[in-house]
């Protein structure tokens, strides 16, 4: 299969000057300036292949955005060597972006004051769309999007889900082979959110297009994506299937007993001293915490023991979220393999 | 060149779509054309004629220079300043198209709407009002056109230039409005260059900025005769080749050091 994205070594490199303090620093800032050099990328090598669905993670800060700029063409990179789609996005900018589309969850690609259907008229000529190609792949993205009845309202009035799939769909109107998605679902409901993700499936399967999708909302990244790219402080931290992530930190399970009289500490230690427990106390003596392997026979043992000696109100089986892994890694600053 | 006249289209609709703007600005230019018209009238006294203009020559120079500024005019400098600030010019940046001709057709959508539903219409209204004197000459009204489109070049590229400024220095309102009164001033829109000092005119001679007024209103009024015409339509052309040299540099300079703001 042949890469879509190669990047080797890239790199970005900020100037920016940090201002003096006090009144006699602003004089001084007026003639000379401190400069700091700021790394927001740092050195990041992946490639991506035709028909991948990849998550890109990372903290506020992390180079995110900076990259995704840097493959879309609109930043120069300081160093390195970035081919997407064959070609250099910089240096061969406008024949390159009608290969490729982008929503930026945060800004508005559509035309502020005019009808959606003429910012789409307009777009179509941009790209140099064909009639009857834009006739059959448009009526098809409208329609999956349900975006008829929004078509000749202007772009002001829609609310921010009814805009965000009309920007998904004037990022399609050309049919790009690579889609770039930059946090798409940010501020959105829950429907509007699952609207977009089969959407997004759709896509995928039907014209095989690649898909990078930048987001802090980790479900979007579990329901659509198999591969994450996890950056921090500028440097890919992980690279790999979002299955091996989780396997490699869910270690353990968690459940938590609600008794209906306190509980003490030792009296539950006693109780499960044939297994690797650690108990921790919830919010009250009422409600205890287990920590435990994934192990069937660990977690029946003691569910058994300690609901064969004391009363439960309710009992819960907690599996470690993505979040939570994700917030631990980046606690840790580093990912643990094998 | 689809997507040219689509995007003078999209220009036309968004006008459109703020008519209080195009209302207030009829008033505001009929305004300015009666307070000049009284102004230069007091200023005649009865006389018949200062610096080879008459009284109704000066009226017409006044009309013709506010709607031709109508037609040139137009707020490209800010809106390029406007999404440089806001980061939008990453959104311009994954277009294929020149970011900076398609900046330019928006303001010529803008120039062509005013001309036909602004300054038309106004230039009736004042003449009935005031003694304004419209050559009944085809090749008068034939080079006043000609000349009006490079003004909008000239001013259009001046406006660019302003705008790419905003790369460098991030907020560049006081360029913007500087730029505008010395535009108002240099190009002979509040006052025909023949009434400044010589050694001012020697100057302003070789700037562009006679251009963008000065040379349409003096065509239309029959202030230049003869080869004075071609002479200006030529100082014209020459400007408009001339001034794409900087702003192309500053533009080449301007990507190579873009920073989109704004996350």
């Amino acid at each position: 299969m042949q890469n879509i994205i190669d990047v080797q070594k890239l790199r970005k490199e900020f100037k920016s000057f940090s201002s003096r303090s006090g009144l006699k620093g602003a004089f001084r800032d007026l003639f000379t300036r401190n400069y700091t050099i700021k790394t927001a990328v740092d050195d990041i090598s992946f490639t991506i292949k035709k028909g991948e669905m990849v998550g890109y993670i990372g903290e506020n800060g992390a180079g995110k955005s900076t990259s995704i700029k840097m493959l879309t063409g609109i930043l120069t990179p300081t160093d390195g060597k970035v081919v997407v789609n064959g070609m250099n996005p910089h240096k061969e900018r406008e024949k390159f972006v009608k290969t490729i589309g982008v929503v930026f969850g945060q800004r508005s690609q559509l035309w502020w004051d005019i009808a959606v259907q003429e910012s789409f008229r307009l777009l179509k000529k941009i790209y140099n769309v064909p009639d009857q190609q834009y006739e059959v792949h448009m009526k098809d993205v409208i329609e999956t999007l349900d975006i008829g009845p929004l078509l000749d309202k202007p772009v002001r009035k829609l609310s921010l889900g009814q805009r965000m799939r009309c920007e998904l769909a004037a990022a399609l109107i050309h049919n790009p082979p690579l889609l770039f998605l930059d946090e798409p679902t940010i501020g959105l409901d829950v429907l509007v959110k699952l609207k977009i993700r089969e959407f997004l499936k759709r896509i995928n399967e039907k014209y095989g297009t690649t898909i990078l999708l930048t987001t802090h909302d980790l479900s979007d990244i579990e329901a659509l994506c198999e591969r994450v790219v996890m950056l921090d402080e500028g440097k890919i931290i992980y690279d790999g299937p979002l299955k091996e992530l989780r396997e490699n930190w869910a270690e353990g399970k968690q459940i938590q007993f609600q008794f209906s009289e306190a509980a003490a500490l030792e009296e539950l230690q006693i109780l499960t001293k044939e297994h690797l427990v650690v108990w921790e106390k919830g919010e009250s003596d009422l409600i205890w915490v287990a920590s435990v392997d994934s192990d069937e026979t660990v977690i029946s043992g003691v569910i058994g023991k300690v609901t064969a000696a004391k009363k439960i109100a309710d009992l819960k089986i907690l599996e470690i979220s993505t979040e939570e892994i994700i917030r631990n890694i980046y606690v840790e600053g580093a990912v643990r393999h094998g | 060149m689809g997507k040219y006249l689509e995007m003078i289209r999209i220009r036309f609709l968004m006008m459109l779509a703020y008519r209080t703007n195009y209302y207030s600005g009829i008033l505001i230019y009929s305004i300015n054309i009666g307070a000049y018209y009284f102004l230069w009238s007091a200023i005649y006294g009865g006389k018949e004629n200062i610096q080879g203009l008459s009284i109704t020559q000066m009226t017409t120079y006044i009309a013709v220079g506010w709607m031709a500024r109508a037609f040139y005019f137009n707020n490209i400098d800010r809106e390029i300043a406007i999404e440089i600030k806001e980061g939008k010019v990453a959104v311009e940046m994954i277009r294929p198209y020149p970011y900076l001709n398609m900046k330019m057709m928006q303001g010529l959508g803008e120039g062509i709407f005013r001309l036909l539903f602004f300054s038309v219409p106004g230039m009736v209204i004042v003449s009935l009002v005031f003694p304004v004197d419209l050559s009944a000459n085809a090749e008068t009204w034939i080079y006043f056109f000609i000349s009006i489109i490079f003004s909008f070049i000239i001013n259009t590229q001046i406006n660019l230039l302003a705008g790419i400024a905003t790369f460098f220095l991030f907020n560049n309102d006081g360029l913007i409005r500087a730029k505008r009164v010395v535009i108002d001033l240099f190009s002979g829109l509040i006052l025909p260059l023949s009434f400044y000092p010589m050694w001012a005119q020697n100057v302003m001679g070789y700037l562009p900025f006679q251009g963008i007024s000065y040379i349409p209103s003096m065509i239309f009024t029959e202030g230049f005769k003869g080869s004075q015409v071609f002479e200006g339509l030529f100082n014209q052309a020459v400007w408009s080749v001339l001034l794409i040299i900087p702003v192309y540099v500053l533009w080449t300079l301007a990507k190579r050091q873009l920073v989109v703001q704004g996350g």
